[in-house]
């Protein structure tokens, strides 16, 4: 199944337009059938398809956490996964956390604990702790550190979010 | 990101059939393919989502090792309770590389097949004989602080990146793999390449095969071992250095030692003699500088990491240290 390309040099078939497919997403409790380029990340599908703006693009690349949202209630990078690739499975962003117009504790915390400036990257501090409760792994100061390295904070706000994290830890706040 | 084509397989063969196509690669967690096509270090023109197939059981093998299903995921891997409990050092392994979301994307599978974090195999700007074979290596005269001391080529010094793997390599696993010739069994320490003049070639696992599971032995040295993992940030960076270590002691004496070095070379590092001239003498630290420069013969800096082979010396001889006294990890 190849082809010539200009230069006369045999290249495999490569679709150079928008190949869109049914993709079937359960965010937030919601289930959307999206046409989608099965390159579509989950994070260009809630942004861009979805209008979910809560989950941000930091890095695209993994490295700073701003994308990360709940599979299966387990934390992810959402820019580093296909849309495709996760049909069917819970998708929680920050938008789908507070239930009946009251935040959920862990948001909540993040005010009573002014654990961000900017808050660029909260909607992902966020889901982490969330992620980190559910995980049950932190057991001291050292592990929360540790298994929250994957989200990045420019402004420097780690201490509080770290007492975010604490406080969500022993009032187990998870999903 | 490039246009590509995607496919689902529900099974082995499918997948191996589907792989052989012009251009195809299997993709799993995505964590590292994905990152690289975005920058276009990697182009496959179809994708081949393997992560249907029910290839993520952690079991027990009849010898009884563990078998760890090349789907399974990293995290699930590093907690699980056979893992935890018999294979201790491969936990600590796991957890010291990438973070959580990372880790919970990530299979064991992938794990193998990462890729180099050599800055120039991601820089598409400058040559590098991994990304472009034939277009020279700019960092054996580049900035190579983070590069390999041990195994390198003319041609290459990348290093491999995984954490996991050096566990592995220190408890030599096998790699089950099923191509189109059908399906046959890797060890460990022949499953990854040093560069050589072919540095493009990470593994010699071949472009139809795909990685089914990855089995331990019986011995998961679950009472003397550590992962010393040296980085510049506490979390979520890759080795400088790190050293799998494992002893079976009698009462001090060393009965059978195994140590695995990470940051160093182009596959995790092991060197068997070596380890041999730890067998039946004691657990001392002027023995373990016996081995450490034994470990690090022929070792050769490119500049800015020449500091590597005197850090991995010493990490060695901490790390069997810690594993003499149970101290798990650093």
């Amino acid at each position: 199944m190849n082809t010539q390309n200009s230069l006369g040099a045999e290249t495999a078939v490569r679709p150079l337009l928008p190949e869109t497919r049914t993709v079937t997403l359960r965010v937030n409790g919601t289930t959307h059938q999206l046409q989608l380029a099965p390159w579509t990340s989950v994070l260009d599908a809630l942004r861009e398809h979805l209008q979910l703006t809560g989950t941000k693009k930091g890095c695209d690349h993994g490295q700073c956490g701003a994308c990360t949202v709940l599979l299966n209630g387990k934390r992810i990078n959402s820019c580093l996964t296909l849309a495709v690739m996760q049909e069917n499975k819970e998708i929680t962003t920050v938008e789908g956390l507070a239930q009946n117009g009251e935040l959920h504790p862990v948001q909540q915390a993040f005010i009573d604990h002014d654990a961000f400036q900017c808050g660029y990257c909260t909607p992902g501090q966020i889901c982490s702790v969330i992620g980190l409760v559910n995980e049950g792994k932190a057991k001291t100061l050292d592990d929360i550190k540790d298994l929250m390295s994957g989200n990045v904070c420019r402004c420097g706000a780690y201490v509080n979010i770290v007492k975010v994290a604490q406080e969500a830890l022993e009032k187990n706040t998870g999903l | 990101m490039r246009p590509f084509t995607f496919t689902q397989s529900q099974d082995v063969d499918t997948a191996v059939q589907e792989v052989s196509k012009e251009g195809a690669k299997f993709i799993a967690g995505g964590t590292n393919l994905l990152d690289l096509m975005k920058i276009d270090v990697m182009s496959p023109s179809h994708l081949v989502d393997i992560t249907q197939i029910a290839l993520d059981t952690i079991e027990e093998t009849e010898a009884g090792g563990i078998r760890l299903g090349a789907l399974a995921k990293n995290a699930d891997t590093a907690y699980h309770e056979l893992v935890e409990t018999r294979y201790p050092l491969l936990s600590h392994a796991i957890l010291a590389g990438a973070t959580a979301q990372l880790r919970n994307m990530a299979t064991d599978g992938g794990n193998l097949l990462q890729r180099t974090r050599c800055y120039y195999f991601y820089d598409t700007h400058t040559p590098c004989n991994k990304r472009e074979p034939g277009s020279g290596c700019s960092a054996i005269q580049g900035y190579n602080r983070d590069l390999a001391i041990l195994g390198t080529s003319e041609h290459c010094i990348a290093t491999h990146p995984s954490d996991m793997c050096v566990a592995l390599a220190a408890l030599e696993a096998t790699v089950q793999v099923t191509g189109k010739n059908g399906a046959r069994s890797i060890p460990f320490a022949n499953f990854h390449r040093l560069p050589g003049d072919t540095p493009h070639l990470d593994s010699n696992l071949q472009p139809d095969e795909i990685i089914t599971a990855i089995e331990l032995p019986a011995n998961g040295f679950a009472t003397h071992y550590t992962y010393l993992k040296l980085r510049d940030r506490a979390s979520y960076a890759f080795a400088l250095v790190s050293v799998a270590a494992a002893l079976e002691l009698e009462g001090n004496t060393v009965k059978e030692a195994r140590i695995a070095l990470g940051g160093v070379a182009h596959k995790p590092w092991r060197v068997p003699q070596a380890e041999a001239l730890l067998h039946g003498q004691q657990a001392t630290r002027e023995n373990f500088q016996k081995v450490a420069e034994a470990y690090l013969e022929g070792a050769k800096g490119f500049g800015h990491n020449d500091f590597k082979i005197e850090l991995a010396k010493r990490a060695i001889v901490r790390a069997l240290e810690q594993a003499t006294k149970k101290e798990a990890t650093a």
